[in-house]
């Protein structure tokens, strides 16, 4: 289990910067445009010109490719290694997929086109849509939203239309929203303008279904959930909440960042959802490029399509079009139609996989997350909250709080040790409302040797936690740097957020 | 593997799912189907598709077509960066983290603003959020827009500023020149006023150049600055941090990224000191050093702003960003520089010009309507042609060529489109574009 990441005393590329030096050549203009026009700076006023011109660095081309590779050997995606970052599905991304979006015929397409030139993408869309709709139950979906986060504040701005209509809308501004829930959830609703209740977990690890009713009232908009939830637990009792809440005249949205699990098993709709986003980045495989561009697509049952966002994709029986023309929308949630090269890629993989292929995947994402489960109860070193009693699904929530109490030893420092495995870090601290929280998602594109691998370095971290604490409180040693300051860099005093900054600070303390 | 979690079959594994929520028949999805017939199926839709590289497309508005540098998609595609995520784990993402860091340099240095994060989506909503942090620091419901403001960018401005009750008031433009009316800001600006907004060059190409007098009327009031970019544009003309933007916004798209139908896109977002940082939204990298002290480091910095941590009281609900688009915009300015740059705006200027000089010489077309300068974008009006903008783009699609966008939603500027000219136009396309537009107008 030895690893050693790539480790390049890398500066900044500013600071690798020599006068004069262009890596790029822009085309000129021709001769006769030259002769035509004169001087281009006849027609930029001189108070609108730059004086000095911006501080870019200067390399060849040949620099500029070495510096960015030796970074990139420098990170760590799932193309390196196991990734059971939990909560993110960080599953492998099919080649094919990628290749697709590097046609011209997508990568030149202009978004403003006349509809006559862009029936393909448009089509491509339109499946999309219909494909999504099916594997929730909604009735139609937009393909806007670029983040799960995106797509939430746009649910919540629904929930929000929807009981204007209804000439509720300055009454209903409460949204109810687990303590399990991911931190975007209530972000997303106060944005939209409402106020949060926190309802709790019971002990099962599932949502507490008697203060969701005692939490209930004229003033509830809906409730934001996920399931399974973030503890990887099946949410037994959602048709209960579900009525509850539709009795309150509240909605409930499903935020499916955890749809890996359900796949072809179980649907939104089947368990009394409203409104769903879509992790296109996390459930259909589309890379998470380093932290997006992602895409959320929203979906709705047949009552809630009229306030989606405009455009929607629609088709008249013989031509794919933009459809503008819907007065209770939402409005615009963004400038254009949506992460159209993500969006492709997902539509690529929803097709290779088919019916049966994303069945499997949610089949072996959460025979995955049990075996990784069931080594770890075993072994005894961390406490699984609820299990055995409950099967996870597509991931674990595993406590390292019996080896901080006897070890000194924290998540954070695991998480740290874990990375000189070559094995990624699991979601740490998250839930809240587990203590000492590890939270993995092995996915269905890891191996059993893999998985073997991951269990493995857990118990061999956990030994060292006991037997040499102050090995994994220092960890990591083998990734590109050892444990970075966080603190410093967040401090006033310290923090360094450009090379601007930097140039700054370096002038002042050369001062005498 | 189910032996090891003591379960007989597959189907075990959901049964604490309830049968009344259980689905009952199969999810109607075609089978799967191999790589290549996946890669020829899509590549059949797509041939449908007639793109700006298979004709002269002079569409800008928000979205448009530069050279992306064979470099650039080289570097994002590398899976290292592409198929990792937001980087939690510092010690392991410095490249990424580095990569980023940069990202944020260069806006700082292109924009001349102290403090730039590491992306938002798109530019209209970095525009939205701009207007909401605008109200929490100065603690006023108010967004003052120029009048000709792109209607994209305006309709998810108002989606993002409803829920919290900032009132959008249109500033008037001189239908003339295209510059703002001081006057006119002069009546609208109040003490309820939390940002006058301006961009630069403006929706309609050309500069607003009394950005000095924008910036202290908007002071005297106490109101914030909030300037909007062509970062390209920045190459040559005055950074907003010069003329005292205390935020800057923009669309990164033309910073090495595709097209792509709109999508993915890359909204800039920086501002000016550090009491309006603990309110920006987004993720922020910050240098600082290993606990060791021995080697430089990166990390994501001012969580606690965040969602994650902050809850229903972070600056945004912004998790997932367009952090690869970031890197892409990284290496593009890293391969241009400053010399770089600025040979692409003179290119682009001197373009552009051409374009509207044989464009006039058409009769009954005026290029452009604006008496004013322009950077690559210029209106092109029709009102003596005789024909509307409409019908002549359409005439224009019939001759092979992808007219501007068609400005239906300001009435008062008459038939009038919206023609842009980059590096990628050649002096044949904008001459058959003169071309085509004389013969169609001949033939009335």
């Amino acid at each position: 289990m030895s690893y050693r990441q790539a480790r390049w005393i890398e500066p900044l590329i500013f600071e690798k910067s020599r006068p004069g030096v262009i890596g790029y050549m822009p085309p000129s203009p021709d001769l006769k445009e030259r002769e035509i026009v004169g001087d281009p700076y006849d027609f930029l006023p001189s108070g609108m010109r730059r004086r000095r011109p911006p501080a870019l660095p200067e390399l060849s081309e040949g620099e500029v490719v070495r510096h960015y590779i030796r970074l990139s050997q420098q990170s760590f995606g799932v193309d390196s290694g196991a990734y059971p970052l939990g909560s993110c599905t960080m599953k492998y991304n099919p080649k094919v997929c990628d290749e697709i979006v590097c046609s011209p015929k997508i990568r030149d397409l202009h978004p403003l086109q006349d509809e006559s030139l862009t029936q393909g993408i448009l089509e491509v869309l339109y499946h999309l849509s219909n494909l999504l709709a099916e594997v929730t139950g909604m009735s139609r979906f937009s393909l806007q939203p670029a983040a799960g986060a995106h797509a939430e504040f746009t649910g919540a701005l629904i929930i929000r239309a929807y009981h204007k209509v209804n000439g509720e809308g300055g009454k209903r501004d409460e949204m109810l929203i687990p303590d399990s829930a991911h931190g975007t959830n209530p972000a997303s609703a106060a944005m939209a303008g409402f106020k949060t209740v926190t309802i709790p977990t019971e002990d099962s690890g599932c949502i507490d279904v008697d203060a969701v009713e005692s939490a209930v009232n004229e003033h509830t908009a809906g409730l934001m959930l996920t399931n399974p939830n973030t503890l990887g637990i099946f949410e037994r009792e959602i048709l209960e909440v579900s009525e509850t809440i539709h009795s309150a005249g509240g909605l409930l949205y499903y935020d499916g960042a955890n749809m890996n699990a359900i796949l072809g098993k179980t649907r939104p709709l089947e368990m009394g959802f409203d409104i769903v986003h879509l992790n296109l980045h996390k459930t259909f495989a589309t890379p998470h490029g380093g932290g997006g561009p992602g895409a959320g697509p929203v979906g709705v049952v047949k009552r809630l399509e009229e306030y989606l966002p405009v455009p929607l994709v629609a088709y008249d029986g013989s031509r794919y079009y933009l459809d503008y023309d819907r007065p209770l929308s939402v409005g615009k949630i963004r400038g254009f139609y949506g992460n159209i090269a993500v969006l492709l890629r997902a539509y690529a993989y929803i097709i290779s996989m088919g019916v049966e292929g994303l069945e499997a995947a949610s089949e072996l994402a959460v025979l995955n997350a049990n075996y990784v489960a069931r080594k770890l109860h075993r072994n005894g070193s961390y406490i699984i909250p609820f299990y055995p009693d409950s099967l996870v699904k597509h991931e674990c929530v595993v406590s390292a709080g019996k080896i901080y109490r006897e070890t000194g030893v924290r998540a954070w420092d695991i998480s740290k040790r874990l990375l000189d495995y070559g094995i990624h870090s699991p979601t740490t601290y998250f839930p809240q409302i587990v203590d000492e929280a590890l939270m993995i998602e092995p996915t269905e594109t890891e191996s059993l040797e893999s998985l073997d691998r991951l269990v493995e370095a857990m118990i061999k971290v956990a030994g060292e936690a006991y037997s040499n604490p102050d090995l994994v409180k220092g960890a990591p040693y083998s990734t590109s740097v050892r444990r970075v300051d966080e603190a410093k860099a967040s401090h006033p005093q310290t923090m360094c957020l450009s090379w601007r900054m930097k140039r700054t600070a370096d002038q002042t303390s050369r001062r005498p | 593997m189910l032996e090891e979690v003591g379960l007989q079959d597959v189907e075990q594994l959901y049964m604490d799912v309830p049968e009344s929520v259980r689905l009952k028949e199969r999810l109607k999805i075609p089978r799967s189907t191999s790589e290549f017939e996946v890669r020829r199926y899509i590549e059949s839709l797509l041939a449908k598709n007639r793109t700006a590289s298979d004709m002269p497309c002079f569409l800008g508005a928000g979205c448009w077509n530069h050279h992306v540098p064979a470099a650039v998609d080289h570097v994002v595609g590398r899976s290292e960066f592409a198929t990792s995520y937001t980087p939690y784990q510092a010690e392991t993402s410095q490249g990424l983290l580095q990569a980023l860091f940069e990202y944020q340099s260069m806006i700082c240095e292109l924009t001349e603003m102290e403090y730039a994060n590491s992306s938002m989506y798109d530019w209209s909503t970095a525009l939205g959020e701009a207007a909401r942090m605008a109200a929490r620091v100065t603690g006023r419901d108010e967004l003052l827009i120029p009048q000709y403001t792109g209607p994209e960018r305006v309709a998810a401005l108002k989606t993002y500023t409803e829920p919290a009750g900032i009132r959008i008031v249109r500033i008037a433009q001189d239908s003339h020149t295209g510059q703002v009316i001081p006057e006119d800001l002069k009546r609208k600006i109040t003490n309820r006023t939390a940002a006058v907004y301006v961009e630069n060059p403006s929706f309609l190409g050309c500069y607003e150049i009394q950005v000095d007098l924008i910036s202290d009327l908007a002071h005297s009031k106490r109101s914030l600055l909030i300037v909007g970019v062509d970062p390209i544009s920045l190459g040559v003309v005055r950074p907003p941090g010069d003329y005292g933007a205390d935020i800057v916004i923009g669309e990164g798209q033309p910073l090495g990224n595709h097209m792509n139908y709109g999508g993915p896109t890359l909204g800039i977002f920086a501002c000016s000191e550090s009491r309006l940082l603990r309110q920006m939204p987004g993720r922020i990298i910050g240098l600082t050093s290993t606990l060791d002290g021995k080697d430089v480091a990166y990390c994501m910095v001012h969580q606690t702003r965040e969602q994650h941590i902050r809850r229903e009281r972070a600056t945004s609900n912004i998790c997932t960003n367009e952090a690869l688009c970031a890197v892409a915009a990284a290496v593009y300015l890293s391969l241009m520089g400053p010399a770089g740059l600025k040979r692409l705006c003179e290119t682009i200027i001197t373009k552009c010009h051409y374009a509207m000089r044989v464009l006039s010489r058409v009769d009954g077309v005026k290029a452009p309507l604006l008496d004013a300068s322009h950077f690559k974008e210029f209106t092109l009006n029709f009102d003596y042609a005789g024909r509307s903008a409409a019908a002549i783009h359409s005439e224009l699609l019939k001759k092979g060529i992808h007219g501007g966008k068609v400005l239906t939603e300001f009435p008062e500027l008459g038939e009038t489109a919206l023609y842009c000219v980059t590096e990628v136009h050649s002096r044949r396309d904008i001459d058959a574009l003169a071309d085509a537009l004389n013969e169609i107008l001949r033939g009335r």
